[in-house]
């Protein structure tokens, strides 16, 4: 019972943190796609800069829940998956020091150098983490030891790399309409274009991940055996739906909305398929990791779990607010502070 | 090279690059929000102008403490597997808690202060400010924890092949955890008193903006003397926890070989390890090291013959990465001391300023030496007494770890130049002119 608790907990966490790291990292693979001018790219920048930050301790909680409530499943992962992890390491460090630094420099060449960083800074990570979601899907080489056999390129098969161009697009749609929310003019009605284009081959790229997923992976035996569960990927495709419709009205919140509930929804249907496997073997079942057999004892599990439910609704709530406090658009007067990015 | 050693040289280059900035930011932070307080019951723009310019060489060191705190999170996965493995039910907890109760409160906040100053009132930014601050002396107190378990594993049994948690209370309040929080928390309130203390030095020196500097002086003077004392008076409790938690270190950090009851305290000493003796050892005062760190003039100080060979730290950096940390301690109490009883007036004595100046990467090394102590002082165990170090690295190829360790010392160097700079830049130039802030 803890265990599963713990299990839903965790997949929680990822889901925020793709709905929420999600537009920073989309938008920092947009930005040099979409700015056409210095202002444009501060807007960009400053649009992520009170946020971006606490966003990203979404992804250090969701690691430290792994390392705390299964110790055994983020030794193995972590290790496993050593090459791609230090890849995903460096990209986020140079995408943060891009966001706090390029407002401090004055060179238009040391600003060019960071809008680089900023670009591989993002589009990596996002890439990366699809890549390796798709892979714990469909499970990796892990034996009875939990060593790992293979390499970086056996994690680069093509159901792999649909896992990545899948989370690159949502994150893409998820950063454009986050831009027409922040900026307005003709940047704004430019990010609400690139959704809209993006969106439709997210679909497509959508639907054959969906497909390739029955072949490639045993995600869909729980939804068969308990069919109620269903209503996870159906409620994802609506989202999904709803998405374009509210680009059509031009309505960027309610657009938002509906893409952070398409990304919270996508990952529960991976988190809810894989139960109650965290990292399958793919030589050798025997060899999974489960929350049964890599879960902390039970008086941890216990203790974090008053720890998570005391402070987690303290932390949305206080998230909240700050979103609430930069609710508006990024302003000429905005930029103009000595603060801004 | 094989994957062992190569981790645990990733590891040190990851940890002390990480703790050159994390004491800043936890003495900063309060700094800063001592000065936003005093414009909030003052209203005086100088204090305004005082949290805006320290805040900015803050928020550039914050950006890459950040960087390189998850560097270190990964590493027990991707580095120490097998150390997370076996210890990850306490351990993991431990940063799991951290993250949630302090990484959340901060990385929220320092955004809502860095962004904030017209969007909310001057009361509620500099509530910001205070819960930065609390919330990363929070973060730090969670971290000395999960270490000081690693130094003395205390509320666990060996149970399904792993150490698991039977005690969560002692965990989190036993001394040497505690004592490490407070003595880590005084040497980082040092290192942030010096650094504005220098800079108001250079400034003061200069004639710019003096009463904005002699005024950020005279409230860094205050709290460098505070800790400075703090600092000693913690460090010997530490050094007497030590004495009962890890012997071994401690004859180790005092080069002692032979046990001898009322050991004397050589002022002078080269610890010679090849030989297990030490090479010279002059100015001995009898009885002083059995007095200081048993509370007995006569007691039994352990020396290392107690232990094998393979039971003992390396002794010379122990040793002499103890020396100089407790010798730069005791000149920040005496610089901080002087400062403190010149802090009206500080122009008039540029010697102390001219020293002050050139005195700020000492607290860095003296933090870094600490840490050696406690680290290398603590090996070949990697959780003392349970696990040894040899035993706790990833199955991962040596060539895989080598690479990586390549690309942080790159990534590292130039993130360091880059830093350096910019809060050198900044700190020269000095804080925007009274008439260009009209908010
Ligand atoms: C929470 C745990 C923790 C914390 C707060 C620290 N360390 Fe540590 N340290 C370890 C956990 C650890 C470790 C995982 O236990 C290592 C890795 C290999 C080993 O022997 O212990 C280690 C090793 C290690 C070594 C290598 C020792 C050797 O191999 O001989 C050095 C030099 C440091 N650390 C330095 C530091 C510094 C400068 C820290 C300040 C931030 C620090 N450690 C904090
Ligand atoms: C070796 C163990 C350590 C780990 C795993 C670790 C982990 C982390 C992580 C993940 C962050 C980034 C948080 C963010 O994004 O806001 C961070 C930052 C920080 N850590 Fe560490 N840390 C370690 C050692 C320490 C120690 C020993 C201290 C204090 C005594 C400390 C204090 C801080 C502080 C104050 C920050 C805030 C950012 C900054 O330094 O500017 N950490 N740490
Ligand atoms: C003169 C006074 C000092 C004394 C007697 C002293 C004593 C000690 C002792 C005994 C330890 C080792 C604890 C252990 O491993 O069991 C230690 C560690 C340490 N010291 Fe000091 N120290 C002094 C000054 C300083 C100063 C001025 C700084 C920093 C600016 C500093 C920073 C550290 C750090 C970071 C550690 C490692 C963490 C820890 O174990 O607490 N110390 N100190």
């Amino acid at each position: 019972m803890l265990e599963t608790i713990w299990f839903l907990l965790w997949g929680i966490l990822w889901a925020v943190y793709f709905m929420l790291d999600g537009f920073d990292l989309g938008l920092g693979t947009l930005s040099p796609f979409i700015a056409s001018n210095e202002n444009d790219k501060r807007v960009i920048y400053n649009s992520m800069g009170p946020f971006w930050d606490a966003n990203e301790v979404w992804l250090i909680t969701a690691g430290g829940v792994t390392f705390a409530a299964f110790p055994t499943t983020y030794a193995v992962m972590f290790s496993a998956l050593y090459t791609p992890l230090l890849l995903l390491l460096f990209a986020l460090i140079i995408r943060a020091v891009a966001l706090e630094f390029r407002g401090k420099v004055e060179s238009a060449f040391s600003k060019k150098i960071w809008d680089a960083c900023l670009f591989l800074g993002s589009f990596v990570p996002a890439l990366l983490l699809g890549v390796a979601f798709a892979n714990i899907f469909e499970g990796i080489p892990i034996d009875g030891e939990g060593i790992f056999h293979g390499n970086l390129f056996t994690l680069l098969n093509p159901y792999g790399l649909l896992g990545g161009l899948l989370f690159v697009l949502l994150f893409l749609v998820h950063g454009s309409l986050w831009l027409a929310i922040k900026a307005d003019g003709a940047l704004e009605t430019r990010a609400m274009k690139a959704a809209s284009g993006i969106w439709w081959v997210l679909l497509v790229v959508a639907v054959v991940f969906l497909v390739a997923t029955w072949f490639a992976t045993n995600l869909y035996s729980n939804y068969i055996g308990s069919p109620l569960l269903l209503l996870i990927p159906l409620v994802t495709v609506l989202a999904l739906l709803a998405v374009r419709l509210f680009i059509y009205q031009t309505a960027p919140w309610k657009a938002w909305f509906a893409s952070s509930l398409t990304i919270v929804g996508a990952t529960l249907f991976g988190v809810v398929g894989l139960y109650p496997n965290l990292l399958p073997s793919s030589l050798n079942p025997e060899y999974s990791l489960t929350i049964f057999n890599s879960s902390s004892s039970p008086l941890t599990l216990k203790i974090m779990l008053v720890v998570a439910l005391t402070f987690v609704p303290i932390v949305i709530a206080y998230q909240i607010w700050s979103y609430y406090v930069f609710r508006d658009k990024v302003t000429n007067e905005d930029l103009a502070s000595e603060e801004a990015y | 090279m094989d994957a062992l050693i190569l981790s645990r040289l990733q590891f040190a280059v990851a940890t002390y690059f990480h703790f050159l900035f994390v004491p800043l930011t936890l003495g900063l932070s309060i700094l800063i929000a001592i000065m936003e307080t005093q414009y909030v019951r003052t209203g005086l723009e100088d204090y305004k102008r005082m949290a805006k310019f320290w805040g900015k060489l803050f928020v550039i060191n914050f950006a890459v403490g950040v960087v390189t705190g998850i560097t270190l999170e990964f590493q027990f996965g991707t580095n120490w597997s097998r150390y997370s493995k076996y210890v990850g039910d306490i351990f993991g907890s431990l940063l799991a808690i951290e993250a949630t109760v302090a990484f959340f409160l901060e990385s929220t906040f320092i955004g809502v202060w860095i962004f904030g100053w017209k969007k909310l009132s001057p009361k509620a930014h500099a509530v910001c400010i205070w819960l930065v601050a609390a919330a990363s002396n929070i973060s730090a107190y969670w971290i000395l924890v999960a270490n000081s378990w690693m130094q003395h594993p205390v509320g666990y049994v060996i149970r399904n092949g792993r150490a698991e948690l039977s005690d969560f209370w002692a965990v989190v309040t036993q001394p040497y955890a505690i004592l490490m929080f407070l003595h880590v928390l005084s040497g980082a309130y040092i290192l942030a008193g010096f650094f504005v203390m220098g800079i108001s030095a250079y400034h003061i020196l200069r004639g710019n903006e003096l009463p904005f500097f002699k005024r950020s002086f005279r409230i860094a003077a205050t709290f460098s003397v505070i800790f400075s004392l703090s600092a000693m008076l913690i460090g010997d409790f530490q050094g007497k926890e030590m004495m009962k938690s890890q012997p071994a270190k401690a004859a180790a950090a005092e080069s002692v070989w032979e046990s001898t009851k009322g050991a004397p305290m050589y002022l002078f000493v080269i610890p010679d390890e090849a030989n297990e003796r030490n090479k010279v050892e002059i100015l001995g005062i009898p009885k002083l090291l059995s007095w200081v760190a048993l509370g007995d003039a006569d007691g039994l100080y352990r020396g290392l013959k107690e232990w094998p060979k393979e039971d003992r730290p390396p002794v010379a950096i122990t040793f002499w990465s103890f020396r100089l940390m407790v010798g730069l301690g005791m000149l920040f109490a005496l610089l901080g001391i002087i400062a403190w009883l010149k802090r009206k007036s500080p122009e008039n004595s540029p010697w102390l300023l001219k020293i002050l100046i050139y005195c700020i990467p000492l607290p860095y090394l003296a933090a870094s030496l600490g840490w050696t102590v406690t680290e290398v002082g603590r090996q070949p165990w990697i959780v003392y007494g349970i696990m040894k170090t040899a035993d706790a690295a990833s199955p991962v190829s040596a060539s895989q770890v080598g690479v990586s360790l390549l690309a942080f010392a790159v990534v590292y160097t130039v993130l360091g130049i880059v830093c350096f700079y910019l809060i050198t830049k900044n700190a020269r130039k000095g804080p925007k002119p009274l008439s260009s802030i009209t908010q």
